[in-house]
């Protein structure tokens, strides 16, 4: 496999409260390929935002900090670490290296400046550009991205878009200097299914074009399965399981992953039967015992083991990490046991 | 079934044991100009003309994109906001024509989950009082039997009665959302409109209110009206499913049928977007991506709302809205579209978009 373009390991990202600790990030490591589309699932307060604002040193501090932990870059200038970058020299990956997309394209756009300004401005900020040059090219960049009547949009402010418009604005200023590595922050979840349809489908034909690699967070499995070549699993700050696509979808291995999948209503089986859902809340991260496996407050098949610090990640493919205690034999039988009752491996 | 036929005033006479019958609602909110004297210049479109069934103990699914009109259907209803026009009988009585006692009456028998349980409970009251609340409004028994409903309640849908006394803030979403239908059952109505009842909640949580919804309505006999933008939260639940655009129902079945043969176009291209967890099933889909954003209900494009985003559309269409009747009698099968028997995916040739009626 090709050299990774960005290596996260051992990530730990922690906020401080008056209250106490949260480990919202808890030894995080993966890598992004060049080209793929990384996708990153959990429940709200799992983690994968906190994971997204780390790479880019965009977690307020106080009271967020990176504890510990590396973030390498592997651009054409050699790796560089991005967590001991300080601000000037992360401002000039921002944007240019790496670029991101977040979830609410109603608040993340300035609502006093126009849109052709807010497109051009990474041309401006990393090359220099003069205005006029950088206008003309957010043309050229709300164009590609399938604005109609570009020429006349630029001049408009974003009250004057549309949802899904801003968020094929904000794609077009993502890709403004042709990223290596686009972060989408659940890029559809505030859009219609028409509309999230448009943009998906916009961000796999940009990711074509410009050869981009994409994390993709988001809740939604359905999405995830349509867009994403990798998966993480994220649960209470960890990676409980990591696999490919087609091995998270149809040889999920965690007990967590098994009760995404069986809570899901889905389209395409016939759906009279309860869903199966994962019983009691997500975990609350402040100050919580870290030194046992996140999941066992909801685990049907907790035993002593699971409160003996977080499992080790079990290799079960060059693709496959898991990380929990159960037998390799025992995940295989309850697994299968699991999925059939609710119709998720029809 | 050929609702929009039906005579106004005359009360409903559809087989079956029907709860709901809404018949020709419509909902149009003026805009207004002007700053001493405010001149109406036009009006939003939000339900406009719209009549649907609801047979008792069923769950009639309402879907469509924001700005459909399937809250606003929902709220007039339930005479939280006053209609435009139309009238919607309640177990034969048309609940937009009572006031006083017979308001208060119809309101025990209706009630309404909210979508978002962190804005729909107020803050400062504790659990007990917000499923008391209902009852006091409606003067319903004394202090004592209304705290042993509420403890009753309480344990109806999952909850523990220690919890009578917490504020909001102590739970969690899911369970936020179990004391938002705990104060929803509090007067045993026979109709409960859940507008979005699991969109803010994560999936594992969804499924868990899902359920408890699907167990109260077998023990309770109870009637949903369920809206919700996610198509596959609503196959789930639903015996049928009205699909709305821009103010009107376009389409009207079975759930099972509506999702296995969709006729409306619109129809067809929302249940094709909607992403299914399944890797080999996304790569091998046709996705048929509609042009365009929903037009404004303030503005909606003349004849068929859906032309100039339809792969269908021909002259007729630009003129002339379609009834909404069945093109297959005998399934209770109806759509509104004047060519539903064309291919339903746009072909090359014709997917070039149509040109906007503005």
């Amino acid at each position: 496999m090709a050299e990774p373009v960005l290596s996260v390991r051992n990530l730990k990202t922690y906020f401080s409260t008056r209250a106490g600790q949260v480990k919202a990030v808890n030894d995080v490591t993966f890598d992004v390929y060049p080209g793929e589309t990384l996708g990153i699932v959990g429940e709200s307060g799992s983690g994968k935002t906190v994971l997204s604002l780390s790479i880019l040193g965009l977690v307020p501090d106080p009271p967020g900090k990176i504890v510990a932990g590396e973030v390498i870059l592997n651009g054409p200038d050699g790796p560089r670490d991005l967590v001991q970058m300080n601000e000037k020299q992360l401002r000039s990956v921002r944007g240019k290296d790496i670029s991101m997309i977040f979830q609410d394209p109603m608040t993340s756009l300035n609502p006093v400046y126009k849109i052709g300004d807010q497109v051009g401005e990474p041309l401006v900020a990393h090359h220099k550009a003069d205005k006029k040059a950088a206008l003309k090219q957010a043309e050229e960049l709300l164009r590609r991205v399938g604005i109609a009547n570009p020429s006349k949009r630029v001049k408009e402010y974003p009250h004057e878009f549309s949802g899904g418009m801003r968020q094929r604005a904000m794609i077009a200023m993502a890709l403004a200097n042709n990223p290596t590595i686009l972060i989408a922050d659940e890029p559809t979840t505030a859009l219609d299914v028409t509309i999230q349809a448009q943009i998906l489908e916009l961000m796999q034909a940009m990711q074509r074009d410009y050869g981009s690699a994409i994390i993709l967070i988001t809740h939604d499995l359905g999405v995830i399965a349509g867009m994403a070549d990798r998966v993480l699993v994220m649960y209470g700050g960890r990676v409980v399981e990591t696999g490919t696509a087609d091995e998270i979808f149809y040889n999920p291995q965690h007990p967590y992953t098994w009760g995404l999948l069986g809570s899901l209503p889905r389209l395409d089986a016939g759906g009279e039967a309860q869903l199966n859902a994962i019983p009691g809340s997500p975990p609350n991260l402040l100050n919580m015992d870290d030194q046992r496996c996140p999941f066992v407050n909801r685990c049907k098949f907790v035993h002593e083991q699971c409160f003996k610090g977080f499992p080790e990640y079990e290799r079960l493919s060059d693709t496959q990490k898991v990380a929990c205690t159960l037998s390799t034999a025992q995940r295989k039988d309850l697994g299968a046991k699991e999925l059939a009752s609710t119709g998720a491996l029809l | 079934m050929s609702a929009t036929e039906v005579q106004p005033e005359a009360a409903p006479t559809t087989g079956g044991d029907v709860l709901l019958s809404v018949r020709r609602l419509k909902k149009h909110f003026p805009i207004r100009s002007g700053i001493l004297v405010r001149r109406k210049v036009g009006a939003v479109y939000a339900v406009d003309d719209v009549s649907f069934d609801v047979k008792r103990g069923e769950t009639m699914g309402l879907v469509g994109e924001s700005g459909c009109g399937k809250s606003t259907t929902a709220r007039v209803i339930l005479r939280l906001i006053p209609e435009t026009s139309g009238q919607a009988f309640l177990d034969g009585v048309n609940v937009l024509s009572l006031d006083g006692k017979d308001l208060r009456d119809a309101r025990k028998d209706m009630q309404i989950i909210f979508q978002d349980p962190y804005a729909s409970l107020n803050p400062r009251m504790r659990v007990e009082d917000i499923i008391e609340e209902p009852l006091i409004s409606l003067r319903v028994g004394d202090g004592a039997s209304r705290r042993k409903r509420v403890r009753e309640l309480l344990n109806t849908v999952g909850l523990l009665p220690d919890h009578a006394e917490r504020f909001p803030h102590e739970f969690s979403g899911g369970q936020r959302q179990r004391i938002g239908v705990a104060r929803a059952l509090a007067l045993r109505p026979k109709l409960i409109m859940c507008d979005e009842p699991v969109s803010a909640l994560d999936v594992s949580i969804q499924a868990q209110i899902v359920n408890l919804l699907d167990e109260l309505q077998t023990e309770l006999n109870l009637t949903y009206v369920f809206i919700a933008h996610d198509l596959s939260v609503v196959k789930h639940v639903s015996d049928r499913v009205a699909v709305m655009y821009l103010g009107r129902i376009v389409e009207l079945s079975d759930a099972e049928e509506l999702y296995r043969n969709p006729q409306h176009p619109y129809s067809q291209a929302l249940l094709s977007a909607v992403p299914v967890p399944d890797p080999t099933k996304e790569r091998q889909r046709q996705r048929i991506v509609l042009e365009g954003d929903v037009p404004s209900p303030a503005n909606p494009p003349s004849g068929c709302h859906f032309h100039p985003r339809c792969w269908k559309a021909q002259e007729i269409c630009r003129h002339e809205y379609p009834p909404l009747e069945s093109k297959r009698p005998g399934l209770g099968h109806v759509t509104a579209c004047h060519f539903p028997d064309l291919p339903s995916t746009p072909e090359p040739a014709a997917a070039a978009p149509a040109s906007p009626a503005s």
